[in-house]
């Protein structure tokens, strides 16, 4: 009787836990929501989203310019690091020597638990300096952000690519190589379109980390808050407009603030969504 | 070997035919190759540079026990890193792990819930370190009155590594064989007793590989803690003060720019947690393969 009581209890135990996740979630929209959505009524939804300037101290807060600069700096680390990322995963499932990969691949997953600010750093004392020589007088710029978020999304847009490349049937590679096409050709023009899904999923995962990160930016962008003005000028992103005035932020600025993170978790939330259906569309095929 | 070798060389040499033949395959070998290349340098050179500029900088008074801005120790925070990781591990482990029980072990396949914790345990990965800290600032900060402290930070970690948590633990579970688990009934013990004398025991591998990952992100994080546990270069009194963890003082160090050869050093502490936390999960992972 006993037995079948703590089998109860326990059974009670195990629900309750598992329904942490889903209370996790509610907590954070109602959170966030409830302390964000009265400031963007207060500033008013047009300038609030489409405002060009923010300058707290006049009560001026319109966050398009970070909206901007999350978009750009995004954009640019996908342009430099999505191609690198779809080779080396290419590299890893087809043309690795087998007695290299596991080196690579450990290699891969080191890169991945890098801590972001470790990389902010090494942007702050090398790549924005390099830039400095470059470009004459300032090397915190969207260039400089955008590389340095390219080389952090590598290892995961490889590291979703290359199990999607591997799980393309054999058969598929073997037909194209019977019809006389070379390698690289069975690879780049059957293996890789067949992998179409998890591939894609492993591009929008990458854009969901590079405009959500930010220790990493705030270190290199420069963190202007006027509008973006080339790839050579430093720019801010939503993600740190936060945490550059959260410290001393208070009433509507603060406010102001969380409503910058409401807008970046609604951007989140749309590529979350891409990314599952994504990847259950990988999972039929 | 050396019929091994002739036919190696026979598939080489059809290879390089080929290239010579199809100018842009040969083009595009090379460009994988270049990329591999590209990546694996990356990560080398940064990892060089940080050690090679770190490691002479890794002076006894950087472990001092208290921080002055003479010494500018991370011993503080060293201590407040192995702090919060504990904590939050207390807390999310079992609470990943029963919650994955309850997935793989209870739960019908199809069951609304299933999908509906699937749903939200993909959405949590996918959020990003800042927003966990907004949310830990509003709600354990602010809403449970906890300030920043160290038990904020915990508590907002918690909920960031749940979903890792529940899918390793999941994923090791599933890959016990259903032949145990009817063993073990079969030996007459209940379902509470297969499951923690049974199936948990042989997934061990598994949800360590998960518990290692998780401590990966927990030394790294910065954006998640720095409006919930505070940046105070001191150890707390008790989980309700504020204290910083090594890569808060890490982001300080160079944000202020005054100390960055103490940063460097941080930085080289930092890597080592990683690469000492990475061989752990691989080592898992190389025993869940033995054990399957």
């Amino acid at each position: 009787m006993t037995g079948k009581f703590s089998e109860r209890v326990m059974r009670r135990v195990f629900l309750i836990a598992a329904c942490a996740s889903v209370l996790a979630v509610a907590l954070i929209c109602v959170f966030l929501f409830a302390n964000g959505i009265p400031a963007m009524m207060e500033i008013g939804l047009p300038d609030f989203l489409f405002g060009q300037k923010w300058k707290p101290s006049n009560n001026l807060y319109g966050i398009l310019p970070f909206i901007l600069g999350s978009i750009y700096v995004t954009a640019g680390s996908v342009v430099i690091g999505v191609p690198t990322a779809l080779l080396t995963a290419v590299f890893l499932a087809f043309y690795c020597p087998k007695r290299l990969y596991p080196i690579l691949k450990a290699m891969i997953n080191l890169m991945a638990g890098i801590p972001s600010v470790v990389y902010g750093f090494f942007g702050l004392v090398l790549i924005v300096p390099l830039m400095r020589q470059l470009n004459g007088k300032d090397g915190s710029t969207m260039l400089t952000a955008s590389i340095l978020l390219g080389i952090m999304i590598l290892p995961t847009v490889t590291g979703v690519v290359e199990p999607a490349l591997r799980s393309v049937p054999a058969s598929y590679y073997e037909g194209a190589l019977a019809l006389g096409a070379t390698h690289e050709r069975s690879v780049f023009f059957v293996v890789l379109p067949a992998a179409k899904s998890g591939v894609i999923a492993g591009i929008v995962l990458g854009i969901g980390r590079s405009i959500g990160e930010t220790m990493a930016v705030i270190m290199v962008a420069g963190n202007q808050t006027w509008m973006p003005q080339g790839i050579l000028k430093g720019l801010r992103t939503m993600t740190a407009n936060i945490v550059m005035e959260m410290g001393y932020a208070a009433d509507l600025h603060r406010e102001a603030l969380i409503a910058t993170g409401v807008v970046l978790f609604v951007f989140i939330l749309i590529i979350n969504l891409c990314v599952s259906a994504l990847k259950r569309r990988a999972a039929y095929d | 070997m050396t019929k091994e070798m002739t036919t190696h060389n026979r598939k080489k040499g059809s290879r390089i035919n080929q290239w010579r033949n199809h100018p842009l395959s040969a083009l595009a070998a090379a460009l994988v190759w270049a990329a591999a290349l590209l990546t694996m340098a990356i990560l080398i050179f940064l990892v060089g540079f940080i050690v090679v500029k770190g490691v002479r900088n890794l002076t006894p008074e950087l472990f001092a026990f208290t921080y002055n801005s003479d010494n500018v120790s991370l011993m503080p925070a060293l201590i407040n890193t192995l702090m919060i990781t504990l904590v939050a591990l207390v807390i999310a482990v079992p609470l990943g792990v029963f919650a994955a029980i309850y997935l793989v072990e209870y739960a019908k396949k199809e069951s609304r819930l299933v999908g509906l914790v699937r749903i939200t345990a993909e959405t949590l990965q996918g959020i990003p370190s800042i927003i966990y800290g907004l949310f830990g600032m509003l709600f354990f900060s602010t809403a449970m009155g906890w300030g920043y402290s160290l038990l904020s930070g915990a508590m907002t970690l918690v909920i960031m590594i749940l979903p890792l948590i529940i899918r390793t633990t999941e994923e090791a579970l599933l890959g016990v064989p259903d032949a145990y688990r009817e063993a073990s009934f079969g030996l007459g013990a209940g379902k509470l007793r297969t499951i923690f004398k049974v199936v948990l025991p042989t997934a061990i591998p598994g949800i360590l590989s998960g518990v290692v990952l998780a401590t990966g992100r927990i030394v790294g994080e910065t954006a998640a803690l720095l409006y919930t546990a505070g940046s105070v270069a001191k150890i707390p009194g008790s989980l309700l003060g504020s204290g910083r963890t090594l890569a808060v003082h890490m982001y300080v160090l160079s944000s202020e720019g005054l100390y960055m050869d103490q940063a460097y050093a941080t930085a080289v502490v930092l890597l080592i947690f990683v690469l000492v936390l990475n061989g752990l999960s691989t080592l898992c992972a190389r025993k869940l393969a033995k054990n399957s």
